[in-house]
């Protein structure tokens, strides 16, 4: 197994917003900055990791028919350990994202990946697997974030960027930015990735 | 807050969807047609209602009094699970007309945020009984209502002459961009 291959195909190739567009719910609503699109695809690659470990551990355990319901569970459990630990070390990030740590319980990206390559290869491939999509994620978030937020706030990680003269796009940071940032963006990406000779 | 105030905002002004990105998934894979989008909208009622009532009864009667609220990501998804399938079999044996028109959507829901979201804003927000239905009815009815406008637009939008880098998923996502811009309006409303 190349190793390399698979973890390019989780951050380019399949890229999990890019090219899959799974996870939209946390792509679209924690991007208001770069940190907190950061700190999201990192939260999430953790619970990734960690529920593709332990699925790739348990799958001959796991009977068929209640695959679902078991994958769950595992994700549930790494999500609750996930809130907690942000609860208690990162709580400024843990108050932005709010909702949205427990609902990566239900982001699609996790259960996908479970269920189409973690339950049927061993540990290893799996935590490349895990780790190169949740790495896709986190970067495709963080731009995401870093050009809402040079445009919505004139700065990137908090940091001015503009000056004073840049009045700022309030539109960026609202809901409705991230809709037009997220359709450009993938666009964008479309128009590259077509010029680029197969 | 009334009951009435509660409604209006869940519906409109913060309308899952469109300004609290809750429930994206189905929102923008089942809404190419008017009426597969209505479908969904009418079993989204229907889940997110009877969810928020039962895992509200379960944190109180179960969580609270035992102490196990970490425990509640755990337990709400294992109840919205058990719930659809319960739901979907339950319909299957009673009317089976219904369960042909929501068929492929039931199971589909699992796997919406608003779902699980919407319970544990409920929550959060120390809603009762009551309005936690009102909440959720109102929560619901917002998302069939911007899922229905949004396959319209989309049935329009497949005629019309999109840049070839736009096709399909991005030009969707600016339309629902516009749409949230159009629902900002609502934030003026005073109640």
């Amino acid at each position: 197994m190349d190793y390399l291959k698979i973890f390019k195909n989780g951050l380019v190739d399949e890229n999990p917003t890019f090219a899959q567009l799974l996870g939209m719910c946390p792509t679209l609503a924690v991007t208001t900055s770069a940190i907190n699109g950061m700190g999201m695809g990192l939260a999430t690659t953790t619970v990734l990791i960690g529920s593709n470990l332990a699925i790739s551990l348990l799958r001959k355990v796991i009977p068929d028919k209640i695959r679902i319901p078991a994958f769950v569970v595992v994700i549930a459990t790494f999500v609750t350990i996930i809130d907690m630990f942000m609860h208690a070390y990162a709580f400024d990030l843990y108050k932005s994202l709010g909702l949205f740590i427990p609902l990566i319980v239900v982001n699609c990206l996790i259960l996908g990946r479970a269920e189409a390559y973690a339950s049927k290869n061993s540990i290893v491939p799996s935590i490349v697997d895990a780790v190169g999509m949740g790495l896709g994620f986190t970067i495709a978030l963080t731009v995401l974030g870093a050009i809402r937020e040079i445009l919505g706030a004139g700065s990137i990680f908090g940091f001015n960027m503009l000056g004073e003269a840049f009045k700022p796009v309030l539109v960026m940071i609202l809901p409705p930015g991230a809709f037009l940032a997220l359709g450009l963006l993938i666009g964008l990406v479309n128009v590259i990735s077509k010029k680029k000779p197969a | 807050m009334g009951l009435f105030s509660i409604f209006m905002g869940a519906a409109l002004v913060n309308n899952y969807v469109l300004s609290k990105f809750l429930g994206i998934c189905p929102f923008l894979g089942v809404s190419k047609k008017v009426d597969t989008s209505l479908g969904m909208g009418i079993a989204v009622t229907f889940v997110m209602t009877l969810a928020s009532i039962i895992t509200y009864l379960v944190q109180v009667a179960v969580l609270e009094r035992l102490g196990l609220q970490y425990l509640q990501t755990i337990a709400f998804i294992l109840v919205i699970a058990a719930l659809v399938q319960f739901v979907e079999m339950f319909l299957k044996k009673s009317s089976p007309s219904l369960y042909e028109a929501l068929g492929v959507y039931l199971p589909l829901i699992t796997t919406n945020c608003a779902v699980l979201g919407l319970a544990i804003i409920n929550i959060q927000e120390g809603y009762n009984l009551l309005e936690t239905i009102v909440n959720s009815l109102g929560a619901a009815i917002g998302f069939t209502v911007a899922i229905v406008l949004f396959a319209g637009i989309r049935e329009r939008l497949e005629t019309a002459d999109v840049p070839e880098a736009l096709k399909g998923f991005p030009i969707a996502l600016i339309t629902a961009g516009l749409m949230s811009i159009a629902f900002l309006g609502f934030s003026g409303l005073s109640l």
